[in-house]
């Protein structure tokens, strides 16, 4: 539960690598939160970054649980040990998927599948596992980050844009699904975001920035709001997007 | 099964940290015990009035039992003995329109009238005569409880010790308290003596409080806003009954009349932020003026003594949507100077409260849970918007757990579990007896999650 103060008492990053899901952990955290929770493939990879949040919050209590997306059966296992050891998660975030590589040689690869199976079927999993034990909780708040890049598929990147798309999709209707219940789902749409997982790309228009996105995510949070696009403008620029002509999407596309 | 329930959004008095509860109108026994039966993990917990402030008669999730009174609740007095014993239902306000008349006071009354027997009892209320009779578990001989097993049992302080005390201050965390038996006070008159007086500062205000003893009731408004050599400022009431002889021109019946005024109702369209530091500033010297510099006696009503706030209905709502949270602490007796910087504290950081209340404690009863502590208690009302005041509390809350004080479980709004841990001592003494009374835990809330109260 949050507490008479509106502070959450327990936040869980699943993906707490992912240098989005850490900016956004950084911008909710506060003084006054009780636990917050890294769930990561590699517990070593957040070593720095739990540090440095015991180092900034030494009255919050950082907790390292194993996760992989691809585990699929460990979900809800791995959901209800964290009750048991802290109680009722009051938000989550779920920051977790993999870009893939490029386009041609990976589209037929188990590459391919693999990221297909993180970024839909993994997220399918873990927002089930999640949003049944917050259902049960009848309260909590999720934020989910997804991508423009699921709002229409890009030529150079099929694979992950579908994923996205699909998972995005799960995600609404899951948030229609949770209308009345206490448990509230936020759906991120950044742009291009300039991150260590787009380092070796070309930066789009309307690019972002990991604590751009954080700060978004954060007063969608607060404010209750469903969807999200970061920056806002995309949001319009998309409307648009949607609507043109293959052709032309295709060749404005490929310049991205 | 309790997914296909429909959800009832509930908080406490304080506004904040609503929760979608399950709520049944526990009108009867047996609807109790199916409530229970048909519980899921999520647990069982009753609410009275719903005058706590934060969160402990609410339940997230899990299932709520509405213990409203809809006036036929039994209340039954022997007038040989003044024992009275009634519903928990029963509202302290319908104890003394019902018994004032007969010359019957409640044993303890906080700031308002809108509390039921079962409430006072779970929280072990406190009042303004605590200094001289103890709290509201003092006066109570028995319970009867109903246990999480569908068992209608009578707890009393000699046959069972630990399950009475363990329910007195347990916070609803034992059972279902389906009626109490209590001593009342002998009264003569429904009107109060009073004694006002005004204190330029916290150190002058805490030494003109050693005399408390000699008044039955006392209690210290203080000033948080005023600066400097004025800092912790207040006007001091004490008082007791008023006798026969010290009313003019009144008769033994009419002496005991009692008539709770209509009240009024606070409009839900205040915004948040309308109480700051201007306006409380500018109240709270309103109110210190009003006080005469010299003492001033005078007879008041027992409305108006105990309970100012009663006479409009729903004043939470003056603090807007956002609502507000109560703290309030106990220091034990020699620990002033922490008092004293707590004050200080506070008052830097015009934390905007609309009532500062100080009082002093006689020791505790036996209550692993009850917050009572030989010591001073300070209560304050702090808007919930402007998150800073999640730091501030942090450093005041280290300052009072430090000096060996506690948190009133009642209003607590933002406390960590470790600061119940350090400030109860007997914690893990009042654990066990409660698992040995719950072994199911079906008793759950959503002040006890986050508390992790019941914690196994």
């Amino acid at each position: 539960m949050e507490n008479g103060l509106g502070i959450p008492q327990t936040i869980a990053l699943f993906g707490a690598s992912s240098e989005i899901g850490q900016a956004v952990i950084r911008e909710i955290i506060q003084v006054g939160v009780a636990n917050v929770v890294l769930a990561v493939r590699s517990e070593s990879s957040v070593a720095q970054f739990k540090d440095e949040l015991n180092g900034t919050y030494p009255g919050v209590n950082i907790l390292v649980h194993q996760f992989d997306a691809l585990e699929f059966e460990s979900h809800d296992g791995l959901i209800a040990r964290i009750v048991t050891e802290v109680g009722d998660i009051d938000v989550a975030v779920i920051a977790f998927g993999v870009l893939g590589g490029e386009p041609c040689e990976s589209l037929l690869s188990t590459d391919a599948v693999q990221v297909a199976q993180v970024n839909y079927t993994g997220t399918v999993s873990l927002l089930g596992a999640l949003a049944t034990q917050m259902k049960r909780q009848s309260h909590g708040k999720i934020a989910y980050l997804s991508s423009v890049a699921g709002e229409r598929v890009r030529r150079s990147n099929p694979v992950y844009g579908s994923s996205k798309a699909g998972a995005d999709s799960f995600a609404q209707g899951l948030s229609d699904r949770l209308v009345g219940s206490g448990v509230s789902l936020l759906i991120v749409r950044p742009g291009f975001v300039a991150s260590k997982m787009t380092a070796h790309l070309k930066p789009a228009p309307f690019a972002t920035t990991p604590g751009a996105v954080a700060v978004a995510t954060a007063k969608g949070l607060a404010s209750g709001k469903r969807i999200i696009w970061v920056p806002g403008l995309l949001r319009f620029v998309f409307s648009i997007f949607r609507h043109l002509p293959l052709p032309i999407w295709r060749k404005l596309a490929e310049k991205g | 099964m309790s997914s296909n329930r429909e959800l009832t959004r509930l908080s406490g008095w304080g506004n904040t940290a609503p929760s979608m509860c399950h709520v049944v109108d526990a009108s009867g026994l047996d609807v109790i015990k199916t409530a229970i039966e048909e519980s899921d993990t999520r647990g069982v917990i009753a609410r009275g009035l719903g005058r706590s402030y934060g969160a402990p008669a609410q339940n997230a999730g899990g299932t709520v039992l509405l213990m409203a009174d809809h006036g036929d609740s039994s209340i039954g007095l022997d007038p040989q003995t003044g024992l009275v014993t009634a519903d928990a239902r029963v509202s302290l306000e319908r104890l003394m329109t019902e018994l004032v008349p007969q010359g019957w006071f409640v044993p303890v009354t906080p700031g308002t009238r809108q509390v039921t027997v079962g409430g006072a009892i779970a929280s072990d209320i406190h009042g303004k005569n605590h200094h001289v009779d103890g709290s509201f578990g003092d006066h109570v001989v028995k319970i009867t409880l109903l246990t999480s097993e569908g068992n209608v049992r009578e707890l009393t302080p000699e046959e069972s010790p630990s399950e009475f005390w363990a329910t007195v201050g347990g916070m609803g965390l034992t059972g279902v308290i389906l009626n109490a038996t209590f001593k009342m006070i002998p009264i003569t008159t429904s009107s109060m003596r009073v004694e006002t007086s005004r204190a330029e500062n916290l150190s002058a205000l805490m030494t003109s409080m050693q005399d408390d003893r000699d008044y039955r009731y006392s209690v210290a408004w203080i000033d948080l806003v005023a600066k400097g050599s004025r800092m912790g400022r207040g006007v001091l009431t004490r008082g007791d009954h008023a006798a026969l002889s010290d009313l003019k021109n009144v008769d033994e019946a009419s002496a005991l009349k009692f008539n709770p005024k209509a009240l009024l109702s606070a409009p839900p369209i205040f915004p948040s932020g309308l109480l700051n530091k201007w306006t409380v500033s500018a109240f709270n010297e309103v109110w210190f003026r009003k006080a005469p510099a010299q003492i001033h006696e005078s007879i008041e009503s027992i409305g108006s003594f105990f309970h100012p706030l009663d006479g409009v209905k729903q004043w939470n709502r003056l603090y807007g949507r956002s609502g507000f949270v109560q703290y309030q602490f106990v220091v034990p007796f020699g620990a002033e100077e922490t008092l004293e910087a707590i004050v200080h504290r506070l008052s830097a950081e015009n934390c905007a409260s609309f009532l500062a209340v100080l009082k002093y404690f006689r020791k505790g009863n036996d209550g692993p849970l009850s917050f009572p502590l030989e010591g001073w208690t300070l209560a304050l009302d702090v808007p919930a918007h402007g998150g800073h005041m999640a730091a501030v509390f942090a450093e005041v809350d280290e300052m009072v757990l430090h000096a060996g004080g506690r948190h009133y479980l009642a209003k607590d709004a933002h406390i960590r579990p470790d600061a119940v841990m350090r400030g109860y001592p007997r914690l893990q003494e009042w654990r066990d007896v409660q698992q040995r009374m719950d072994p199911n835990h079906v008793w759950q809330s959503d002040l006890a999650r986050r508390l992790r109260l019941t914690t196994r």
